[in-house]
């Protein structure tokens, strides 16, 4: 088990944070990072190590929360399983877009694009179909025994969500040391070469998103249970797209800890934006769009990759003439 | 983290000094006053609600500014009333957040959520502490049926809304010798727009209307050619728009412009059509508009005196802003029968309120479930540059201009 | 109910609405042609476009007129923009472009949040209900206005592109970065110079939808995706394919929401999308495979 000692110390640390800081601030705002730190792992795996950047996680997010939420309210199945499924149908919703526009050979842009257009096409289809509620979205029964997968209190949340984090930063570590993730590095690096090794681009890719589409499915089912509700703004909004891929790019894109390192920070950046603007509606976005130029601009590879460069890159002369190069 | 105390502000540091230098002269006085209630006062004030999060924030500070003024809460001692904001950024999570932050500031009660989707994770965040919350404005029904001890709504339903709406409309179309037979339903498809055209459908034919045709559109809709352009071929004795009101303004000024006017657009909970902007801005688009919404009482001589105050700020008195000022003076009474700033208390207070101090035409308080249930929207009609109250006669000052002459 | 006297207004009305579209989608195309990225800021750029137009109708200048402040003005911008921030920070990687163009969209979106708050605005032009009638139909005149402004800055576009030095140093670039460098071509320059153009496009686009919009923070975003739409279809990077490409997803918008409604219609325009970029990446009249 060489490398896992850091996710293993890691998940330590956050596990015990519950039982020194009782604060229910503090603890929500970590739920609510470690939330967007499992769907950036998502996108991670397919944007991170697969290189295809995907503008539209959405797409899974909100199946996973809408499957949640309705098989629970329509059709009576226990929240656990329906968590279960909810993953289930993300992995399959990754199934279904990676068939179609890896096989039809999208990259760069245009895999951008598409991967936006099926988020909004599910959006708008939410929004108007009678079984999620349409405009009116679905409500998740408050009932608040462990059965039904509600807890009085914050810390229960906090500790399954940091379990999935823990499992999906389990599962990036071993696709990383897998033979799998060689080839999704290879394909990522340069799909032609990787081809002409014989790596099986299509393939690879598709089950990343698999993989991906599960991980931020359970995000999403993770939101459903924790607030109650879903409505396609919510599930399949571009606020999550964005967010999961604005993680793991400022942590380090295509590192383990990259989006749980990227979503802390960033939220506490949101937060301590809050704290300094005051009461100034749209300073703190502007903080955090501004940051995420400053990464790209001095440390490309995220804040754990990135910072030596940095360094370099601030002691050479001209940085924009290199940019050029 | 936008959890400020009011007082921070530079008015109030400033009257609070005033205060200091003042006590010197009579320490006796001021020492007797209690310690200061802290009220959550929570609304989505930046995204893409900061609008109405906004307007309603302001009532909320004018009645506290008010009760403090007046002397605070008099069975406390005179306790000033201090106001804790919150930033709900529009979503579910931002406004649970802020719950959270605000129970830890040891908030007595909160105010405010405004859309339905933050009410209704605020009230579930605040409940697990048995902290009261009286929603503001959030209509969709399930707010109130969860059994949560802890959640008022002062404001009327969902289906007390639409209700009142079908009566008031089969009762103007009555007072003119029914002249309207066939309806149109243009509605945004989201929560409240939906939601209201499935009622309409189920429920206006028995009441003697043919609905001709329902068109749902998105939120934000780029061009409303086409809608007009089916209302026209279908030619509808009312239209009956439910929309935000960038939708709504976009939706008149394009009727306008295709020359088309049926003998009456009525609205429900319109987003535009009971707006002071909307006819000052549009008054072409605006004329005749009539609307089943959120309204003050115009006979109130304190709503009307609200609103010259608001006015006076260089602000338009909108819904969210007298709601959430009653909403306020709500708690204020609550907290004045309750004598405590405790939790339990207030909320056993708010339940037996039969208070009627507020601005709305709503009569005493009386809360069952959490909901109050004098609360009823009113009907409105744009009339001479004006917005006039048509229906229930008890708080009209106008009456209705039905059919509208061509 | 699909008769002729709303059909035939119908597809008149889509052709209206769709050149807009295609003026925003010029602008994108133009970029994407030469620069080879997706400009997420666009959708930004058109808002803070409308609220220039806005405000200058409060200073007094019609919006029409305006358009020839603030395109040059937002040339500058676009400039600048792509010059000093987008070039540099991406290091010459386009999925860093377009992570750096996002950034810049919220960072517009949010000052524009913060300054003006999110207030609806209008402006009442005198002629903004004024409709011409045709007997079968009314249309209304500031949209006319639109769909003649839009050929003519077409028209200009093509003409630059053809018959100017810079318009040649762009489509060499466009062509051939590499070649286009060892030429002498000032590559980063053409780069700035083609955003310009786009930025530009955008702001007239704002000056000819703002009589019959409304402005706020978000108003431009409602017009960016189906400007994606657009691009895709013509042909990334191909100016006549925006150009028939808005005036074709116009006219789709509009007869399939009389179908399906206003809701769904929506629905066509990405399912359209989804299924050009799977079948024919290219583009209805794209050169690139």
């Amino acid at each position: 088990m060489r490398g896992f000692g850091p996710i293993v110390v890691v998940v330590a640390v956050l596990a015990a944070v519950p039982l020194v800081v009782h604060s229910n601030v503090v603890l929500n705002f970590l739920v609510i990072a470690l939330m967007i730190a499992l769907a950036g792992q998502g996108w991670n795996i397919l944007g991170g190590y697969g290189g295809q950047y995907s503008f539209g996680h959405a797409a899974f997010f909100g199946t996973g929360a809408y499957v949640t939420a309705i098989l629970q309210m329509r059709y009576g199945v226990n929240a656990w399983a329906g968590f279960v499924i909810g993953i289930a149908a993300g992995a399959l919703a990754g199934a279904i877009i990676g068939a179609l526009t890896f096989r039809s050979g999208l990259r760069g842009s245009y895999f951008a694009l598409v991967t936006l257009a099926f988020a909004e096409v599910l959006r708008i289809i939410a929004s108007v179909a009678p079984i999620t509620g349409a405009g009116v979205g679905t409500l998740i029964k408050l009932d608040v025994r462990a059965q039904a997968f509600q807890f009085q209190s914050r810390a229960a949340f906090y500790w399954i969500v940091l379990a999935l984090v823990a499992l999906s930063l389990l599962m990036a570590k071993m696709i990383e040391r897998s033979r799998f993730g060689t080839w999704l590095v290879a394909v990522r690096e340069n799909e032609d070469a990787a081809q002409a090794l014989g790596v099986d681009a299509v393939t690879v890719k598709s089950a990343a998103m698999v993989i991906s589409g599960a991980i931020t499915a359970a995000a999403g089912c993770f939101y459903a249970q924790y607030f109650l509700f879903v409505d396609s703004g919510i599930a399949y909004g571009t606020w999550i797209s964005i967010e999961a891929l604005l993680t793991p790019i400022i942590g380090g894109v295509g590192t383990v800890f990259g989006p749980l390192l990227g979503a802390l920070v960033v939220k506490a950046l949101g937060e301590g934006a809050r704290l300094l603007t005051g009461d100034a509606p749209g300073l703190d976005l502007i903080v955090y769009g501004a940051v995420l130029v400053l990464v790209i601009a001095f440390a490309p590879r995220g804040l754990i990759g990135g910072l030596p460069r940095a360094r370099r890159l601030l002691t050479r002369a001209s940085p924009v003439e290199a940019a050029h190069g | 983290m936008s959890t400020r105390h009011y007082p921070l502000s530079r008015r109030r540091f400033l009257a609070s000094t005033a205060a200091a230098t003042g006590s010197l002269a009579m320490p006796s006085v001021l020492r007797a006053a209690g310690a200061p209630v802290k009220l959550g006062v929570l609304h989505p004030v930046s995204g893409a609600l900061s609008y109405s999060g906004t307007q309603g924030r302001l009532g909320a500070t004018m009645a506290i500014e008010e009760i403090n003024a007046a002397g605070g809460i008099k069975s406390l001692g005179g306790a000033k009333i201090d106001a804790v904001l919150g930033d709900a950024r529009s979503t579910p999570e931002g406004g649970t957040a802020e719950v959270e932050k605000m129970n830890s500031d040891g908030v007595a009660c909160i105010v405010g959520g405004y859309a339905s989707n933050i009410c209704l994770a605020t009230t579930q965040a605040a409940a697990r502490y048995d902290l009261p919350y009286v929603v503001d404005v959030g209509v969709a029904d399930g707010i109130v049926n969860r059994g949560l001890k802890n959640t008022f709504r002062f404001g009327p339903g969902f289906g007390v809304i639409a209700k009142t709406a079908l009566d008031n409309l089969v009762k103007i179309n009555d007072a003119a010798n029914k002249p309207a037979k066939t309806v149109m339903i243009v509605h945004e498809d989201s929560l409240f727009g939906s939601g209201l055209a499935k009622l309409l459908n189920a429920q206006l034919p028995g009441k003697g209307f043919q609905v001709v045709e329902t068109i749902p559109h998105p939120t934000p809709n780029r061009d409303f050619n086409n809608i007009v352009l089916k209302i026209k071929a279908q030619n509808p004795d009312i239209v009956i728009p439910a929309d935000y009101y960038n939708e709504y303004v976009l939706l008149a000024r394009t009727m306008l412009q295709q020359h088309v006017r049926p003998k009456a657009i009525y609205s429900v909970l319109g987003g535009a059509a009971s707006s002071y902007k909307f006819v000052k801005e549009f008054p072409d688009a605006a004329k005749g508009i009539m609307d089943c919404n959120h309204w003050f009482n115009p006979h109130s001589d304190k709503a009307l005196a609200l609103k010259k105050k608001v006015e006076a700020k260089g602000q338009f008195y909108t819904y969210e802003v007298y709601m959430n000022y009653s909403c306020v003076g709500l708690i204020a009474d609550a907290l004045e029968r309750a004598a405590s700033p405790d939790r339990a208390k207030l909320i056993e207070a708010l339940a037996s309120s039969t208070w009627s101090g507020h601005v709305m035409p709503y009569g005493p308080t009386k809360f069952v479930n959490g909901q109050n249930q004098g609360a009823a929207p009113v009907n409105t009609q744009v009339q001479d540059n004006d917005i006039k109250v048509i229906l229930p006669p008890e708080f009209a000052n106008g009456k209705a201009i039905f059919p509208m002459p061509a | 109910m699909l008769s002729p006297a709303i059909l035939i207004p119908a597809v008149l009305n889509g052709l209206l609405t769709g050149a807009v579209y295609a003026l925003v989608a010029l602008g994108l195309t133009l970029i994407y042609g030469v620069l080879h990225i997706i400009n997420f800021a666009h959708g930004a750029l058109l808002t803070a476009a409308m609220f220039a137009a806005f405000f200058a109708y409060q200073a007094g200048i019609d919006p029409y007129v305006a358009i020839f402040l603030l395109a040059p003005a937002f040339f500058a911008v676009g400039y600048a923009l792509q010059r000093f921030i987008i070039g540099p920070a991406s290091h010459g990687d386009d999925r860093n472009m377009l992570l750096v163009t996002l950034g810049i969209a919220v960072v517009i979106e949010n000052a524009l949040l913060y300054a003006f708050r999110a207030d609806t605005r209008t402006i009442d032009v005198p002629y903004a209900f004024q409709s011409v009638d045709f007997g079968f139909t009314f249309l209304a005149v500031p949209r006319l206005v639109g769909f003649a402004a839009v050929f003519l800055v077409a028209l200009a576009l093509w003409l630059m592109m053809g018959f100017t030095d810079m318009g040649r140093a762009i489509r060499a670039v466009a062509k051939e970065k590499l070649g286009a460098e060892l030429a002498g071509i000032d590559v980063a320059h053409v780069y700035a110079v083609t955003f310009g153009l786009g930025t530009a496009c955008v702001s007239i686009a704002a000056c000819l939808l703002i009589p019959s919009y409304y402005v706020n923070p978000s108003a431009g975003n409602a017009f960016v995706l189906v400007a994606f739409t657009i691009v895709v279809l013509g042909g990334m990077g191909s100016v006549p394919g925006a150009l028939i490409g808005g005036l074709v997803i116009g006219v789709v918008e509009s007869v399939s929401s009389l179908f399906l409604g206003d809701s769904l219609g929506q629905v066509g325009i990405f399912i359209i999308f989804i299924v050009v970029l799977l079948v024919r990446p290219s583009g209805l009249f794209g050169a690139r495979a």
